[in-house]
């Protein structure tokens, strides 16, 4: 006998882990929108936005406000930094190379992490609240619940950003058409240091959210690997599929650990993705893709 | 098509755009070697060519995506050889593209917004609240848009429409919208009416001589349609492989026997026509 109030609880937190994913997925497509790269690191951008936030907030005691402000300037610093001296040089190269950078990237973020922090596990100081929340009767751990909440409000506040400043009208110009952009006096260097900057902020975010779930560590930067599932489920240059993707992987990944054991997880996940890959290689929401020579 | 003779009082004064032997190499390829000429404010000028003769080439180093190795670009009396794109387009420079370049997935009146964004200088608190300059921005630049552009270019009917889902005349003509939207000193048009039918191709025309007359800009076109540009341009700058051959009014143009060799490829294809003729007489008779 099924039991429903369990199925419920169980997605609930599935959805709610599901907008972290949305908001990571989000600061991939931000990218790959704009600039047609495929961030590998995403994942360890997050961990570095997690780690100065632990920097600013443990070591340095700074007010829990002013750690987040600290730890988001940096990491869009981050951003800026590996687009100008990483990616903007590679212009015009072939995708693959680009790709291969950023698994670099990757790499040397991890070595930063581990040299000045250690490789062990830390973690993050509280600053959720901690009073449970129940919807209906079904139990949502209060971490997971207020990260969800931080999570669907920063969405907002990024698609409203991109939806009316002509910056994010900039982007989507680029992102359609380059040369046309170009010729509009649209400044499209700009626009792809914009689409960095803006992503390594919003991966700060959700790595101080992450951290603050279930600690942080230099092996968090595997997130990113279920981010990377999501936003080719979702379609790579969809916004809308990042965040769609993100909601129904946290739900498959819930259901699968829950119903089957968490040793399953990452298996229905990647089920999941031989899926829809299968059928629509595009993605959920992607843009099919005409190659003109 | 009109056919009346320009005034030629238009034609008198300094140029607006100067282009001094202009010469860019694509590793060993040269596209362009050394070319030079003036448009006139208020003329239509033409640049035409056999294919592969640096037209497009020419274009893209004018709007600044290519940088020439050598020569000089002036507008309005000022070197902008080394000044990026975006700049130009702000002085006034407005291009459209010989494969058309719309942001698909946006409506046409979304596309053409979008070629006043350079001009637009709200910042993004004023956006997201749609406050003071925002809104005054919008709604200067929507009634010009609305009452201006898209009247002219009768594109009401279809202002809300993606632009992917039109036919390839009107994409044309939405993309010309766009770069008027720009308030260009100077339109550069590559290629306006190909793949055009008969009437389309007149409908362009209008719009060109339009421009030029009611707006009071300036345009410089590559075309192919001999037609057109003998009917509308008031200069004609031939170019075959990456020099200029010839330039002038399009009748001098038209009978310069250095084009029509470059056109029909030495003289060999007039005697090969005269033998063709020959046969076919022969055999009419038969």
């Amino acid at each position: 006998m099924m039991d429903w109030a369990y199925l419920f609880e169980i997605a609930l937190n599935g959805v709610a882990s599901g907008g972290l994913y949305a908001l990571a997925a989000l600061a991939f497509v931000l990218v790959y929108k704009a600039t047609r790269v495929v961030n590998i690191a995403i994942g360890e951008m997050l961990m570095i936005g997690a780690y100065l936030f632990f920097a600013f907030a443990a070591s340095f005691s700074l007010p829990i406000w002013l750690a987040v402000l600290g730890a988001v300037l940096g990491t869009g610093l981050l951003g800026a930094v590996v687009e100008r001296t990483m990616i903007r040089p590679l212009l015009g190269e072939p995708p693959i190379s680009v790709f291969m950078v950023t698994v670099g990237l990757a790499s040397i973020l991890v070595g930063l992490v581990e040299i000045v922090w250690t490789a062990d596990q830390r973690r993050l100081p509280e600053f959720l609240p901690k009073t449970p929340v129940m919807i209906g009767d079904a139990f949502l751990a209060p971490k997971v619940a207020y990260g969800a909440l931080v999570a669907l409000v920063l969405i907002v506040l990024v698609l409203l950003v991109f939806r009316f400043w002509r910056g994010g009208v900039a982007l989507r110009a680029t992102a359609s058409d380059q040369a046309a952009a170009y010729s509009m006096g649209i400044n499209v260097p700009r626009v792809f240091s914009l689409a960095w900057v803006a992503s390594a902020m919003i991966a700060a975010v959700a790595g101080i959210i992450v951290g603050s779930i279930g600690g942080i560590s230099s092996s968090m930067g595997v997130f990113g690997l279920s981010v990377l599932v999501v936003v080719i489920v979702g379609g790579l240059d969809s916004v809308l599929g990042a965040l769609v993707g993100g909601v129904f992987i946290g739900l498959v990944e819930a259901l699968a650990g829950s119903y089957l054991g968490g040793e399953y997880k990452l298996l229905a996940t990647f089920v999941v993705l031989v899926v829809v890959l299968m059928i629509r290689p595009y993605g959920l929401f992607g843009t099919h893709e005409i190659e003109r020579l | 098509m009109p056919d009346a003779p320009r005034p030629a009082a238009a034609v008198s004064s300094s140029p607006v755009l100067q282009v001094e032997s202009l010469t860019l190499a694509f590793g060993g390829v040269r596209a362009l070697g050394g070319v030079g000429f003036e448009v006139a404010p208020g003329s239509i000028t033409a640049v035409i060519g056999p294919n592969g003769a640096g037209k497009t080439s020419l274009f893209n180093t004018i709007s600044g995506f290519y940088r020439p190795s050598q020569g000089r670009v002036l507008f309005e009396g000022r070197d902008i050889t080394r000044l990026p794109a975006p700049q130009r387009a702000r002085l006034g420079l407005a291009r459209s593209f010989q494969n058309i370049a719309l942001f698909r997935g946006m409506t046409v009146l979304d596309n053409i917004k979008l070629g006043r964004h350079s001009h637009l200088k709200a910042n993004v608190f004023d956006a997201l609240l749609y406050l003071g300059r925002a809104r005054r921005e919008e709604a200067e630049l929507r009634r010009d848009v609305e009452e201006r552009i898209i009247d002219f270019l009768e594109i009401d009917h279809i202002r809300h429409a993606p632009v992917s889902a039109l036919p390839y005349g009107l994409q044309k003509r939405v993309e010309m919208a766009r770069a008027l939207a720009m308030q260009p000193r100077v339109l550069m048009l590559d290629e306006p009416v190909a793949g055009m039918n008969r009437e389309e191709t007149e409908d362009m025309a209008r719009f060109i001589l339009d421009v030029r007359d009611e707006w009071g800009v300036t345009v410089l076109m590559v075309e192919h349609d001999m037609g057109m540009v003998m009917d509308l341009s008031d200069h004609v700058v031939v170019l075959n492989f990456g020099q200029v051959i010839a330039q002038g009014a399009p009748a001098a143009v038209q009978s310069d026997p250095e084009v029509i060799r470059a056109y029909l490829g030495a003289g060999d294809v007039g005697a090969l026509r005269d033998k063709l003729r020959g046969a076919q007489a022969t055999a009419a008779q038969a």
